[in-house]
């Protein structure tokens, strides 16, 4: 048998380790700086109140840096170390390995950038703009091209469970991304989803919830397969069972998260077999997390002394706390309390400080006195680290499940006589200012932490040397494959095939897809349509853009629950049918505002103008974020055209030539509304005041566009109530731009 | 959260054939993926168990590393 001699690429692990910490850093500090603004906001409004640090714009950037810089590069870092080693082969091209990591910062950059301009799609973790999802896309094919082909220039026999999770995230994360990302551009920095509604929806939680599976479970739990036995020094407890964690995770994943979702919208032997489905998923998820955990079996006591393995028995933990409340929040009862509040805020944050978060930070203590060969610079402080990071994570969760549960039963009391006992929202919200100030604690120990781990390791680096290419030597097996006799068993051979593996993989994974997505399709044709829902004035498409790009999505939702203490303190129910022409939708899901599905009409023009401005003046006690830069912004009406014209093309009713006629109906709505606003403010305002001057100054400024937006909220059904209970042909009142206008 | 479209799915032609779809295809995914795995030999289990601890490095610089 012939011995080959090769190397290793080391640098390329180096360099995604260290993009890991910066941006996890990074990212984690711009949460922090969301959090601060939630428990101090009056500081923020009167010192900070710029618009690319307000809290709807940086809180996508804070989960997208976190998702795909933090975690993404912490994958890249492992993948790159463990596959080589795994399969016996420097990766296929050290020029496809460098374009992956350079691409993806690029991307991350194009993100910090993006972002807190409020340039976005508004999809939640989806949000950006067109161009960078192709980048994703081509970055995410160099990558999976360079692990096929270095996979098939292996020089081992079997293919080890570790890869198999590698394999499945890419193919997986690939048919999520490019399947979500469908938009229609209008601009370099704008574009409409193609899905509208509950179509768009559908596939914004099919997506949304894989990616928390595919990007955030499976390539770390391949990971864990890895560096657990690695550091720990002895095999996985189970393979067998890793075997069957393996298939039943991806088969099962892919159904549980929207199928809670679709489901609900099903009859009830459906509802029921979603809520199995989920609960099922608690069984592969525990049987992943007991093989991790028990692989330390009779090795206990070094989880006393190796700062490595602390980290990873934490996060473990963490997956097995995370992956059973998941299901218990897919039941109805308990997502009636939790939807909407900070409860999910916990959830998501034990998974990711505690499953993500301690596993990176384990990883990268193992692996850069590996690849620096010399030892860690102070253990005692990746000790401190590791105590402050868990104390981070405690103080972080707990309050946040309080609150949750606080704000959850605040919305849903009543009086005795049945009327509510918080009518004001804001009350519910004022209730959680300690715990969101314990919070932003929790997360500046978290911190702290990252920042301890940051400097240990840059001083393990400077006083070791960085052995870029590790020599490896290791027999050619393909020629021994080339004799392989006909009797293996048929896996064995798939296993060798790592494309028709692949395949198998993407047959598992699409099960679960199709039977989602084919009544997505078919959900199109069968939304109920309501008579009296017309499709936005220009006014209020621009309006809506602006909503949009200022994030307002991350507060607010538009999506009113059939329970009676929803119904009560917003309104009737939320149908389908009402957002048929919502490119891209935007129910949200999070409630740190109220509700806005019904606002139109329930306040004046002017009330909106000085809330917008100026929230606490109007609102007292609020916490939203001063949005005074709308009052000076000119509105950009120059794409209007464009914008009707790409709204028809995805099935918007505008009528043929109407965009030619589009920005002057938007000049005349922005004139009255800007009328009404002026004549509308407080005597004592008005004094002193050119009426026709600050009239012509109002109506050009963005303001009056997202007024006119929040106007028509919920107008429709309202229309078409009131003309059912006229017994009367409904009128089409949202066509007729100024009926919004009058109070 | 979606229970508001119900009636949006109840509406659609032959809905009823994917329960049934659903279960056939989990259970024979699970008999298969079981029988598999049940029959695999003990021996291939512990060599596919060791592969990561496998060292095909020369390098030997790091092993005080492991202590």
């Amino acid at each position: 048998m012939e011995i080959e001699k090769f190397s290793y690429d080391n640098k390329i692990v180096r360099n995604f380790g260290y993009a890991t910490i910066i941006w996890g850093i990074t990212g984690m500090l711009v949460g922090l700086t969301a959090a601060l603004q939630l428990a101090f906001p009056e500081f923020f409004n009167d010192y900070l109140g710029f618009s690319w640090l307000s809290f709807g714009r940086i809180r996508p950037l804070h989960t997208n840096a976190v998702i795909f810089a933090f975690v993404g590069n912490a994958i890249f870092t492992g993948v790159y170390y463990s596959l080589q080693r795994l399969v016996k082969a420097r990766m296929w091209s050290d020029k496809l390995s460098y374009i992956n990591f350079w691409g993806w910062q690029f991307i991350i950059v194009c993100a910090v950038i993006t972002l807190p301009l409020g340039i976005t799609q508004g999809k939640e973790y989806a949000e950006l703009e067109w161009w960078i999802d192709i980048l994703i896309a081509v970055m995410w094919v160099v990558f999976g091209f360079n692990m096929f082909a270095t996979i098939l220039h292996r020089r081992v026999k079997h293919l080890y469970v570790a890869i198999w999770f590698y394999i499945a995230t890419f193919v997986t994360v690939a048919i999520l991304h490019i399947f979500n990302s469908f938009a229609l551009p209008v601009s370099l920095m704008k574009s409409y989803s193609a899905y509208a509604g509950v179509q768009d929806a559908l596939v914004q939680w099919w997506y949304g919830h894989n990616a928390v599976a595919f990007f955030l479970t499976t390539p770390f739990l391949g990971l864990m397969y890895y560096f657990v036995p690695k550091a720990a020094n002895r095999p996985v407890y189970s393979y067998r069972l890793s075997i069957i964690h393996f298939w039943s995770l991806i088969f099962i994943y892919i159904w549980a998260g929207p199928h809670h979702l679709l489901y609900t919208a099903l009859p009830d032997w459906a509802q029921s077999l979603g809520v199995v489905f989920s609960i099922m998923l608690i069984a592969p998820s525990w049987g992943g997390m007991l093989n991790g955990l028990l692989t330390l079996r009779g090795a206990w006591d070094r989880v006393r002394d190796d700062v490595t393995l602390k980290f990873m028995v934490v996060a473990l933990t963490c997956y097995g706390m995370v992956t059973f409340e998941g299901p218990l929040l897919a039941l109805k009862n308990i997502n009636s309390l939790s939807h909407y509040t900070d409860w999910t805020i916990a959830h998501v944050h034990v998974g990711g400080l505690g499953w993500n978060g301690m596993f990176a930070f384990g990883m990268l203590y193992w692996l850069f006195p590996k690849i620096f060969r010399i030892k860690l610079y102070s253990k005692k402080l990746a000790n401190q680290h590791f105590w402050i990071a868990t104390l981070g994570i405690i103080l972080y969760a707990i309050p946040m499940y309080i609150a949750g549960f606080v704000q959850g039963l605040m919305w849903q009391e009543f009086n005795a006589d049945g009327t509510l006992a918080n009518p004001e929202f804001l009350e519910t919200t004022q209730a959680l200012a300690p715990y969101y100030m314990l919070r932003s604690l929790g997360g500046l120990l978290f911190i702290i932490g990252a920042i301890m781990l940051f400097y240990n390791l840059i001083k393990t680096a400077r006083s070791g040397s960085l052995l870029a290419n590790e020599d490896a030597e290791a027999p050619n097996l393909r020629l021994v494959n080339a004799k392989a006799s006909g009797k293996q068993f048929w896996h064995r051979s798939i296993e060798k095939r790592p494309m028709r593996f692949m395949l198998i993989s993407i047959v598992v994974v699409a099960i679960g897809g199709l039977v989602e997505i084919i009544p997505t399709l078919i959900v199109d044709g069968n939304v109920q349509t309501i008579s009296s829902v017309k499709p936005y004035t220009p006014l209020e498409l621009e309006g809506r853009d602006l909503y949009i790009k200022e994030g307002c999505y991350n507060c607010h939702s538009q999506m009113i629950r059939p329970l009676r203490f929803e119904t009560e303190r917003y309104g009737e129910y939320s149908k389908s049918g009402e957002s048929v022409y919502d490119h891209p939708f935007q129910w949200g899901s999070k409630r740190t505002g109220p509700d806005l599905a019904r606002e139109g009409g329930k306040r004046n023009n002017t009330w909106h103008y000085q809330h917008m401005i100026r929230p606490k003046v109007v609102s007292p006690g609020s916490i939203m974020p001063a949005y005074s830069w709308m009052k000076e912004n000119d509105m950009d009406l120059s794409t209007m055209e464009t914008k009707i014209n790409a709204m028809r093309t995805l099935g918007v009713p505008y009528e043929k030539g109407y965009e030619k006629q589009a920005t002057k109906d938007a000049r005349i709505q922005a004139k009255e509304i800007a009328t009404d606003i002026v004549n509308g403010l407080p005597e004592e305002f008005k004094k002193g005041m050119n009426l026709d001057k600050e009239i012509n100054k109002l109506r050009k400024k963005e303001i009056v566009a997202i007024i006119a937006y929040l106007q028509r909220l919920g107008v429709d059904i309202k229309a078409e109530n009131e003309a059912n209970a006229a017994a009367a042909p409904a009128k089409p009142a949202a066509s007729d731009s100024t009926n919004n206008l009058k109070e | 959260m979606l229970r508001y479209i119900k009636h949006n799915m109840t509406e659609i032609e032959g809905i009823s054939i994917y329960p049934i779809l659903s279960l056939l295809i989990f259970t024979l995914f699970f008999a298969v993926m079981l029988t598999y795995v049940f029959r695999m030999k003990k021996s291939r289990i512990e060599e596919m168990g060791e592969m990561p601890l496998e060292d095909s490095s020369k390098d030997v610089s790091t092993n005080f590393l492991n202590d």
